[in-house]
Parts: structure tokens; sequence; C-alpha cells
């Protein structure tokens, strides 16, 4: 695993990429001309591509300047008949909404519409505004891909590292500079959210199905900087759902839930329903849903009681 | 003309194919040149879906250097046929590969599996692409994704990056909409590769097998032991 690399010197960056390097401490261009047009050709880049990606390494690039979504509206579009989509909905920071509707109803198309920034051009012909404009061509890739970021059914990490090393990269891709400080917030509330601890030198291999859900959500609250969070599907895999959303909204993020769980769904204030591949009608969660949700989330608790007693290796028996 | 190459197994043919079937509603010629090493069955794959295809098989020789003593005759087929859009498809087996023309919309597909250093270790394909696909994200976590998207960032700073699920298609609309902005060309005459191709002329090439300093011939190079 690499260090720090947030300040790295050219004779780092050079030699990492593969190039065999005589002295240290010179600057870059001072190597760029001791190196030669084959020894570029062999590592496959040139002068060019080097110094480009030295500064996007040091954040020179135009760096994108942190928009703040305070809104998104969706146009309504049509649905997969051409018909009319009835409504517009807009979107704001801290708010949950959950999507409702069957597969293939077109959650999917929603969402890339809203990645996409959508201009009318999509086969759905929604329009996407934020903060009440427009975007215009350009902004529409500085965007690109932060917009949204997903939890999806997914409850496994690939890579192979433990969790200290992981945060990091991740941080170091999101240049933030005081990594330690988030390295022990994220374990804090991850092991909040999750039933049973786990260390920052635990392999994120090793992570039980609770324990990376609940990573995953701590890190999406505080590490990435997509104003929307998409979660789709977190099953009741032994985490607090209601603290995951907790810390979601404190996150100051837009929240949506595609959901077929009656908990997460009745948790949101609005729900959207999409059908035949358009928005169809949004409800809001009255006094007497909530109601319902406080029965099944009381089942909830119930439910855990009880498993967290067999796991204990307890004998449970009826109130 | 669009070049569209990535490392085996990348999912090259399946953001390919689900680009053209969201394109298809807006009646374009499309057709495909796959080419490849030794043997595929990715040309029926995109016949299934009723795309014309060509495959072209390098065998022993470099992939790369088949792509580019082919690829202008490829290009007249494609006029000859009224094609509006010919994608090219090919795989990248040694990272060095170079395909990308300058002038004509090139596209590098990626997947989040292969390991976040990966992007380090490719070269021309990804580095001098217009646009890097990234599938297979919906395998990984959301910090795994943007640690790959970040260093795809870093060895390509200016490409477009965009995310594409093979199997949903989601992501493929938009890919769609970039091809259809690339530039038309009526000929390849004086176009130039965006990099220079795996060099290799040495006595392995003609078919030499024996081992041993007194078999090498031509374009050798020693480790440093």
């Amino acid at each position: 695993m690499e260090g720090s690399w947030q300040l790295k010197n050219p004779y780092d960056f050079l030699t990492e990429m593969g190039f065999d390097l005589p002295d240290k401490n010179q600057s870059l261009d001072q190597y760029l001309n001791y190196i030669d047009e084959d020894m570029l050709e062999d590592i496959g880049t040139n002068k060019e591509m080097i110094y480009a990606s030295y500064d996007a390494l040091h954040g020179q690039l135009e760096e994108e300047s942190e928009v703040k979504v305070k809104s998104i509206l969706i146009k309504g579009g049509f649905n997969k008949d051409g018909e009319k989509e009835p409504l517009d909905i807009l979107l704001k920071p801290g708010e949950i909404v959950s999507i409702v509707g069957p597969t293939g109803s077109g959650k999917s198309r929603l969402l890339a519409d809203i990645e996409w920034l959508a201009q009318a051009d999509t086969p759905t012909g929604r329009v996407i505004v934020i903060n009440g404009i427009l975007p215009d061509e350009s902004k529409r890739y500085s965007f690109d891909e932060k917009l949204i970021s997903q939890l999806s059914q997914n409850m496994n990490f690939v890579m192979d590292a433990n969790v200290e090393e992981f945060i990091r990269m991740h941080a170091e891709s999101r240049n933030i500079k005081q990594i330690d400080e988030v390295l022990e917030t994220i374990i804090k509330h991850a092991n909040d959210l999750a039933g049973e601890p786990f260390s920052l030198e635990t392999p994120l291999t090793a992570l039980s199905g609770g324990q990376s859900r609940a990573l995953m959500i701590v890190d999406v609250a505080f590490l990435s900087k997509s104003p929307i969070v998409l979660i789709d599907e977190i099953e009741n895999a032994g985490i607090d759902r209601r603290k995951a959303m907790e810390f979601l909204v404190n996150a100051e993020k837009i929240i949506l839930i595609a959901t077929h769980d009656p908990v997460l769904a009745l948790m949101a204030n609005r729900r959207l329903v999409i059908r035949n591949g358009g928005m169809y009608k949004i409800i809001e969660s009255d006094e007497s849903e909530k109601k319902v949700l406080e029965k099944l989330e009381k089942r909830d608790r119930e439910t855990q009681k009880i498993r967290n007693a067999l796991r204990a290796g307890q004998k449970v028996q009826c109130d | 003309m669009i070049t569209v190459s990535g490392p085996p197994s990348s999912g090259k043919t399946s953001v390919i194919g689900k680009t053209i079937e969201a394109l298809e509603k807006k009646a374009i010629e499309l057709a495909v040149i796959k080419f490849d090493c030794l043997s595929t069955a990715d040309e029926l794959i995109y016949e299934k879906k009723g795309i014309k295809t060509k495959l072209g098989l390098s065998g022993s020789l470099c992939p790369d250097h088949y792509f580019v003593n082919n690829i202008d005759a490829c290009f007249h087929w494609g006029l000859k046929e009224n094609v509006d859009i010919l994608i090219t498809e090919s795989a990248g087996l040694c990272n060095r590969c170079s395909p990308h023309i300058k002038g004509i919309l090139s596209v590098c597909v990626i997947d989040n599996l292969s390991g976040c250093h990966t992007p380090k270790k490719i070269g021309p394909m990804l580095k001098f692409a217009d646009i890097v696909v990234i599938t297979k994200g919906d395998i990984v976590s959301q910090a795994e994704r943007e640690v790959f998207a970040y260093n795809v960032k870093m060895v390509n700073p200016k490409a477009k990056i965009l995310h594409i699920n093979g199997i949903t298609g989601q992501g493929a609309a938009e890919l769609g909409r970039l091809f259809l902005s690339a530039n038309d060309y009526q000929n390849l005459d004086d176009k130039k590769l965006r990099f220079t191709m795996p060099a290799a002329l040495c006595s392995y090439c003609l078919g030499e097998t024996m081992i041993g300093k007194d078999y090498h011939i031509g374009n050798v190079k020693n480790m440093k032991l």
C-alpha cells in the first residue's frame, strides 16, 4: 500500500510510472529534459500527458468549484407510451424520498436522467434543473458522476485492503487533508450502525454483510461529495436503518430510496410512484402511515432482540 | 468512425451492444468491426442483435499492427455499405496497445473489478482516449467506484468519464449521444495514430523458437539484472 501521495515529489511521481531516474530532488522540467522520447514511448506516454497528470494529481486542474446543490427539480417528460408525466418533483437536501414501483418500471431511467442532467435529450424527455437554473453544456461534464452516490444491493468490497487503507485511499482521492480525523469519525459511526464491532485493521473482505453495509453508508455520508444518495434496496442486514438515515440526513444529502422494504419506504416523507416508465404520482406520508411505521419498527426491534439473544447463546420465549 | 478498445473482458461488446440499442430508435446505420486475436464468438452476439459485423482475427500477428494495416480497408467497406457510424472494437492485449487515431472519437472501456491501480498500468489506449467508460460499477461499492474513477482521471485528466452498466444499459444512451457528435470523415487519408504502436522486429517475430543469445536478432532489449 502506498503512503500519502498528497505532496508527491516529481521523483516519486515519475519512478512510480516506471521511469528509471539517476538522482532525486530535481524539478519535473529537469527530469523531462533528461528523459528521451524512447523512454516515453516505452511507457506509453508523452510529455504533455505527464504534465497533465502531474497537475491533476496536485489538484491544479480546473478542480470543480464545489457546486453546492440546494435543489433539484425534475420536470416531467413522457412515459413509455408517450403520455405526458403529470408532475414535476422538487428535491431538497436533508429530505428522504422513496421511489416505489415494480421492477422494470423505469426507476433506473429516472436516476440516469438526474445523473446526466437531462435536458429533454433522453428517451423520457425530462429536464433536470439545479438550483433553479438550467445547467449549461460545459457544466454537464464538470458535474460528471459526482451528483449521485449509489448504495446498491451489493454488500461486498472487492478491494484487497484493510478498513484504514480503504478510507485513506478514498479520502486521498477527495483531496482531504485531515485524514486522521475522518478515520476516527468513520470507524466510530460505522460501529454504531453495525451490530458487531470491527476495527481499522480488519480486512475489507473479512467484514460481515452488516459491517460492510455500515461502512459503506458512513463512508458515503462523510466522504462522498455527491449531493444525492441513492439507496437501492438495503436489506435488513443487521444495521440500524433509522440511524443510517439520520447520518445521511445530517450530512445534508438528498436521499432517494428505491425499495420494496416497507420500513424504508415509510421512513420517507414522500413517495414517488413510478409506473410504465413515468413518474405517476407523489404520495405524502401522513400521521396514520407513521403509525404503521411505528408498528413495523417495533416488530423489527423485537426480531432484533431475539436475533441478539440467539447469537449470544440464550434461550428465547414469548412475553 | 469510432475506435473502442479496452482490456479483455472489460465489457466492450456489452457496452457497444447497449449503446447501439439506445441509438436504434434514431434510425442510424451502424456497423461493428471486431478485431480479436484467436477466436471469438462476439460477432454472433452482434449478428443476433441484427448489427452488421465484420470479424478480423490477427492470429499470430500483433493485434495492434493487424488493426492499423486493415483499418483503411474497413473504413472503405463501411462507406460502401452506407454505414453512418462504424465502430471498431479491439482488445488491448498487452496494455501498451494504441489503436486510437487523431481526430477520430476514441473510447476506452475499463472495469471496476480490474483493481484500483489498474488505470496506472494501462498505456496509450487509456491515456489517449477521449471517453473512458467504466463498467461493472454495480459489483463494487461507491467508494471503490470513486477511487477508481479518480485514478482514471489521474492518468487521463482530459477524458470524459462515463459509467455504464453493460447488463442493464444504464448510461449507454449518454454514450450514444456522444457517438452522434463524433467527427464525420469521407476517408482516412493523412490520418495519424495518436501514439506509436508497440514495436517489435526480432527473430522471434519471424518464427524463431530456439532460446539463447545466438538466436537474438533485430530489435532486442535486455533486462537489467
